[in-house]
């Protein structure tokens, strides 16, 4: 059934109205060479019982494992109320609707969470949501360029520290417009950016530089230094923040002596399931000074004529629909659904529940990486600070697969292999333990590693997993 | 008929330009420019010692209703901004060729003022424009 309304009459009075005979007229001024006849690689349609077959056996290779990967998105209680609630038929809508202020309480509930952002990132100003933390990065470099008149250049400092995936995402959505991002190698030692590799590139006209917090490897960064540095050059600080380490660490807008400028990030963490990596939200904050520059939605508290409170999307100059091809916002949706899981999540948790969170992950994390490299195979690679997450390496001669596989036929996922993205980090494990792990977990975990590694020094041979 | 002081310049965009004596001169939107906009809430303006060249886009005035781009009459190093309108930017719609002005520039070649038209041409053109 075709989800359209007009019927065959419908359709011909409207030609007849505007005088084309078909609906195919309508686009015969885009050029032959330019039309596909068929979409490769999509296969046949399948009727509703056939996908329903197809997605239940998808979903059911997914199992139920124990998970030690964090890498970007983390495994965290999520209390039953919060997609309880998030469900509800009033809520429950991808999109803020066309006529928003017709939905005062989707408005209000946006509204909130702005509020809520920008209280634990100590910004001024939150934006209602963008896709997800790699494109809020992407976004947050055009918006830094945007906003730093004073700088000609349109160069940006990216430490490797920062998320793989998330600078990938960046390239692929600023290398057309003539923007050089130049990356930052880390200090072998401690895993983090620091002062000295930056300083090749002082005294050059830089427009914005990039801070994670906590970095890729977990481990926290000298962010105070790095944004007094950052503004010392004249350009403006990103910080790129996992939102549940904020409850434990300095929020970015106390950053050295002035803050950092724009702040983004994934904001899975706060209430969204991993769901096979998706859909997440990224969040965006930033100062009431370069408020303008951001992209993405604001809704604003005001008053009705009758002084009532009420709720409307605020700063619309900003946004394509007025300002056209100026505008400083060409991204007017955003990811309603998650952040109103993610508004009840903080709402339910309070930030001494978040911060209870980012504690027992923090010490999780500590009692993980204690158990683990209890193995003299096993070594913590980073000397710095992290929060919850670290690097383990195995020194073993033999390749990873013969420890990660018989692994995984335990339904555990170790970490992530980060040799992948860092060739420097070959048989090296991003682990994670949330506080959503048990002893009993990490107990598993110590347990199964040790007997595997053991087999494979021993038996001086590599190990065939059972599968 | 609206207010179009004599002893200034105009364009076809709608902003007005006083030459001072010191070889600066003094850029901002007409009254006509600013009660088509309506009432404004932001005006955004350049750096000083930015280098415009004329007809570029060099400020911003945001109303309720829209945001126009405010383009140089002439050529020239931004030496003045009016900052108060980061606070009172209603001050251009109050006082569009006095406390409503938005930038001075020092005047490269005195030549680019010929181009501009005078306040009787720039009222018939607005006149056409109706």
């Amino acid at each position: 059934m075709p989800f359209i309304p007009h019927t065959r009459d419908d359709v011909q009075a409207m030609l007849d109205t505007i005088g084309v005979s078909g609906i195919e007229e309508l686009f015969d001024e885009i050029p032959d060479r330019l039309r596909i006849s068929g979409l490769d690689g999509v296969p046949e349609a399948l009727g509703e019982q056939g996908v329903g077959r197809l997605m239940m056996t998808r979903s059911e290779q997914d199992g139920r494992p124990l998970c030690f990967i964090g890498a970007g998105a983390y495994d965290h209680h999520i209390p039953a109320a919060v997609w309880e609630i998030a469900t509800r038929g009033e809520f429950y809508s991808a999109y803020t609707p066309y006529q928003a202020e017709a939905s005062q309480g989707t408005l209000q509930l946006i509204y909130e969470f702005q509020t809520m952002m920008a209280r634990l990132m100590a910004m001024d100003v939150s934006n209602a949501s963008l896709y997800d933390g790699a494109s809020a990065l992407a976004e947050a470099v055009l918006m830094a360029i945007r906003a730093n008149r004073k700088s000609k250049s349109r160069k940006v400092l990216m430490p490797v520290t920062v998320h793989p995936n998330y600078r990938k995402t960046t390239d692929t959505i600023v290398q057309n417009q003539s923007i050089e991002i130049v990356e930052i190698p880390y200090d072998p030692s401690g895993g983090h950016t620091t002062l000295d590799s930056l300083a090749a590139h002082a005294g050059s006209d830089i427009a914005a530089v990039v801070i994670p917090q906590p970095n890729f490897f977990g481990v926290l960064e000298d962010v105070d230094e790095i944004t007094d540095w950052a503004h010392q050059q004249g350009a403006l600080v990103i910080a790129v923040v996992n939102p549940v380490a904020m409850a434990l660490l300095k929020p970015p807008g106390e950053w050295g002596e002035n803050g950092a400028d724009i702040v983004c990030g994934e904001g899975q963490p706060l209430g969204v399931p991993l769901s096979s990596g998706g859909p997440y939200f990224g969040f965006m904050c930033t100062t009431s000074k370069l408020v303008r520059q951001m992209p993405g939605r604001i809704v604003g508290a005001t008053v009705d004529r009758d002084d009532r409170r009420g709720y409307a999307l605020t700063l619309q100059a900003r946004e394509q629909h007025i300002r056209r091809s100026k505008a400083t916002s060409n991204i007017c949706t955003n990811q309603g659904l998650m952040v109103t899981a993610a508004t009840i999540h903080m709402a339910i948790v309070g930030p001494e529940g978040l911060r209870q969170a980012a504690l027992q992950s923090h010490a999780n994390t500590n009692r993980l990486v204690q158990a683990l490299t209890a193995n003299e195979h096993v070594d913590k690679v980073f000397d710095r600070p992290c929060f919850h997450e670290a690097v383990l390496r195995f020194n073993l001669n033999l390749n990873m697969k013969g420890i990660l596989r018989p692994l995984h036929a335990h339904n555990l996922l170790p970490g992530y292999e980060l040799g992948t993205d860092y060739s420097e980090l070959d048989n090296a494990l991003l682990v994670c333990a949330t506080e959503a792990r048990s002893d009993e977990d990490i107990d598993l975990y110590a347990g199964h590693l040790n007997r595997i590694i053991e087999r494979q020094t021993t038996a001086g041979c590599p190990v065939q997993p059972k599968m | 008929m609206s207010n179009v002081p004599t002893e200034l310049k105009y364009t076809r965009s709608h902003e007005w330009l006083r030459t001072n004596d010191d070889g600066t001169v003094t850029v901002g939107i007409t009254d006509h420019a600013q009660e088509q906009l309506g009432d404004m809430v932001y005006v955004e303006v350049p750096e000083v010692g930015q280098e415009v060249v004329a007809n570029d886009a060099c400020a911003v005035v945001e109303s309720v209703k829209a945001a126009s781009d405010v383009y140089a009459p002439v050529g020239g190093e931004v030496v003045e901004i009016n900052e108060s309108l980061a606070d009172n930017p209603d001050a251009v719609n109050r006082d569009a060729f006095g406390d409503g002005w938005i930038m001075k520039l020092q005047l490269g070649d005195a030549g680019q003022l010929d181009a501009l038209l005078d306040a009787a041409e720039y009222d018939a053109f607005v006149a056409s424009e109706a």
